[in-house]
């Protein structure tokens, strides 16, 4: 029984306690006072029927006068009985209407519902804490591709938001504050099959407490914190935080890798997109000067990248604070006189990065009429207003939330993915051209669904036991080919492996594949599923490498003994 | 002084004293067991039983389950009352005897409910 019975008990006491006085003062009286009979004599009611009268008639039943006809003196007594049990029931459902609506009760039976349903938890689960925007979109990703989680969020209506959401399995959510470290096991936090903690609240003291609170209570599982302050993730980082993400500087090496390598950039943002989305055409931020409007934790990180490759900044912001140097004009932006202190007229781009939407984008349009050739970059805060910013069709668009839960699919989706784009970032713009070419032509424009194969019993039985067992060769090509017509190619490129615990960038196809491989695939979810076929059944390999149709037990029989 | 502990020890020793009043004498005698006595044993164990409900500690558990004992074993008696009388009201001495001793066990049971409540007492010291 949980706190809410204890709590409903506890506040039902005093009623029940007035019903117990009246029955027992109704009772006695009945049982005392003596009736008249036709003849004249006197009667008593046992205590049995005076309990029987009692029963019937506070609850409004009234079956009449039993065993027989009461006299006056009873009847008095019995009126004031009937008005006190009326006041006692009264009170008692009283009682009950005002607990049923009472917070705490609620509280109580929310929270209760709760940890039975992360009881209930038997197969691996992730824990959001924080469901704001971010949690929200890595919430609805992770469901997309079949991951279960739990929430936890300080506000009571984000979590009934998430009871909303139409999500294909139940995720239970608790109103809670995630710095508790009771919140985070009663969310299931030293639960086994809990797979991994994201900490995306809006406060960077938060998700320090989340990340801090699982190292010490379940260590061994990754943590993926959002901070948004430098110091908040040199701290987290020093105790072991498996990922930080900083939207600010994250787009900041995105911006650096842009200017640099604008191929690399594509690649990285195909790779990275949440479904659904295709190949943009080339946007790569023009040399020469640029214009910067907000000079916060955004505006410092891009001005970084402008100036680690060398281009000319002029920061617009309010405050007339020394800013390292940088030429810099006062004011908002939104008005053209600082614009065109700024040389808006010469300069290649401009970034609209205050913290809030309207003021980016009244900077950027402004700016667009004064200068219409102008690269803009604006940042978008929040996701309701993102119908603005698409009208506006910015070349580059920021977005936080979206940046976060971007790193945070691609962490818990693919592991391999993160080294691979750590080597599209390395490498040069012809290279990722290449790849984006072979890419596009075996897989099409959309967003490509990203796996990981793995040569070992649970991923890909088959091959293993092939490989192992009936010592059988197989090619990472082999993988490639469609169970259904085993010379046409699937929809699918091998991008990345670890071979012999070796990482492989883009392996060939003629690859031998080794127990313990581990290949990260890019390709169609048709692609996928097919290739999941050749994985899992042992026929359907034999297939796919020999071409021969694998049979029964016993049409091998028959056909040999034909 | 808690108002609160006045009325919850206030019936609890109630409950254990009628108890007591009406087990105390000839077994078979109903002229020592009145039926009065009995009810207001009864009423008071309710009483006593709807106070103890809803603290979850381990003390408040156990006074919980005596409280619960007790009443179990003075509805058992009340029952034998019940379907032991005649219309005229007399007992036999038979029904009398049973009725006593059930009633003896919910006794029981409320002196482990003073006594916890004495110990506990004892134990916070305030």
């Amino acid at each position: 029984m949980g706190p809410a019975f204890f709590l409903a008990i506890r506040r039902l006491r005093p009623p029940i306690l007035v019903l117990v006085g009246v029955f027992a003062v109704g009772i006695a009286g009945l049982a005392i006072l003596p009736g008249t009979t036709e003849d004249g004599g006197t009667w008593h009611l046992t205590i049995a029927e005076a309990l029987y009268f009692m029963a019937y008639t506070a609850t409004t039943i009234g079956f009449g006068e039993i065993p027989r006809a009461f006299n006056d003196t009873q009847r008095l007594w019995v009126t004031a009985m009937i008005f006190a049990s009326v006041i006692g029931w009264a009170y008692l459902v009283a009682s009950l209407l005002a607990l049923v609506q009472d917070r705490a009760f609620r509280a109580a039976l929310v929270a209760g519902q709760f940890r039975r349903e992360v009881r209930a938890l038997s197969t691996r689960f992730y824990l959001i804490c924080g469901f704001g925007e971010t949690g929200m979109l890595v919430a609805k990703a992770l469901d997309h591709i079949g991951l279960r989680f739990a929430l936890v969020d300080i506000d009571e209506a984000r979590v009934q938001e998430a009871e909303l959401l139409e999500l294909r399995q139940s995720a239970p959510a608790l109103a809670a504050d995630a710095r508790l470290p009771e919140s985070l096991i009663a969310a299931g936090l030293q639960k086994n099959e809990c797979a991994g903690v994201l900490a995306l609240t809006n406060d960077d003291q938060a998700n320090l407490a989340v990340a801090m609170a699982v190292r010490l209570l379940h260590p061994g599982i990754p943590v993926l914190a959002r901070a948004m302050n430098r110091e908040t993730a040199a701290n987290m980082a020093s105790f072991g935080t498996d990922h930080i993400l900083n939207p600010f500087a994250t787009f900041g090496d995105y911006l650096a890798m842009a200017i640099a390598s604008p191929g690399s950039y594509r690649l990285w943002s195909w790779l990275t997109g949440l479904p659904g989305t295709t190949l943009e055409p080339e946007t790569a931020p023009p040399r020469g000067h640029w214009i910067v409007c907000g000079y916060g934790r955004f505006g410092r990180e891009v001005v970084g990248a402008f100036r680690s490759h060398g281009l000319d900044v002029t920061v617009v912001d309010p405050d007339e604070a020394p800013h390292d140097g940088l030429a810099s004009v006062r004011g908002l932006g939104t008005e053209a006189g600082p614009l065109q202190q700024a040389g808006v007229k010469d300069s290649v781009g401009i970034v609209a990065g205050t913290d809030d939407d309207i003021t980016n984008l009244s900077i950027a349009v402004t700016a667009r009429e004064l200068n219409p050739q102008l690269f803009t970059i604006v940042r978008q805060n929040l996701q309701a207003n993102r119908p603005l910013f698409d009208a506006f069709d910015a070349n580059i668009k920021m977005v936080s939330s979206e940046i976060i839960a971007n790193q945070c699919m691609a962490l818990i989706h693919s592991p391999l993915l993160a080294p691979f784009l750590e080597v599209v970032r390395r490498e040069t713009d012809a290279w990722a051209d290449e790849v984006i070419a072979r890419l596009e032509a075996s897989i099409g424009e959309r967003t490509p669904s990203i796996w990981t194969v793995g040569v070992t019993a649970g991923s890909a039985p088959a091959v293993h036991r092939a490989i192992l067992f009936e010592g059988s060769t197989v090619t990472l090509g082999d993988l490639r080919r469609d169970p259904a017509r085993r010379d046409e190619r699937l929809a699918c490129e091998a991008l990345y492996a670890m071979h012999k615990d070796k990482p492989v960038v883009l392996p060939p196809d003629d690859m031998l594949l080794e127990p313990g491989d581990r290949v990260l695939f890019a390709g169609r979810r048709s692609a996928r599923a097919a290739q999941w076929q050749a994985l899992r059944n042992l026929n359907v390999l034999e297939y796919v490498l020999t071409g021969a149709e694998a049979h029964g037990w016993l049409w091998r029989k028959v056909a040999r003994s034909g | 002084m808690n108002m609160e502990k006045v009325v919850f020890g206030f019936f609890i020793v109630l409950a254990a004293t009628l108890n007591f009043g009406f087990v105390y004498g000839e077994a078979a005698d109903p002229r020592h067991h009145h039926l009065w006595e009995f009810f207001a044993a009864f009423v008071v164990n309710i009483v006593a039983t709807v106070l103890k409900l809803g603290d979850r500690t381990q003390v408040g558990a156990i006074h919980l389950a005596t409280s619960l004992v007790a009443l179990l074993q003075l509805t058992a008696a009340a029952l034998v009352w019940f379907f032991a009388s005649p219309v005229d009201g007399s007992l036999s001495e038979d029904a009398m005897v049973s009725i006593v001793s059930l009633s003896a066990g919910a006794l029981l049971a409320n002196v482990v409910s003073v006594t916890i409540l004495i110990i506990e007492t004892t134990v916070q010291r305030r």
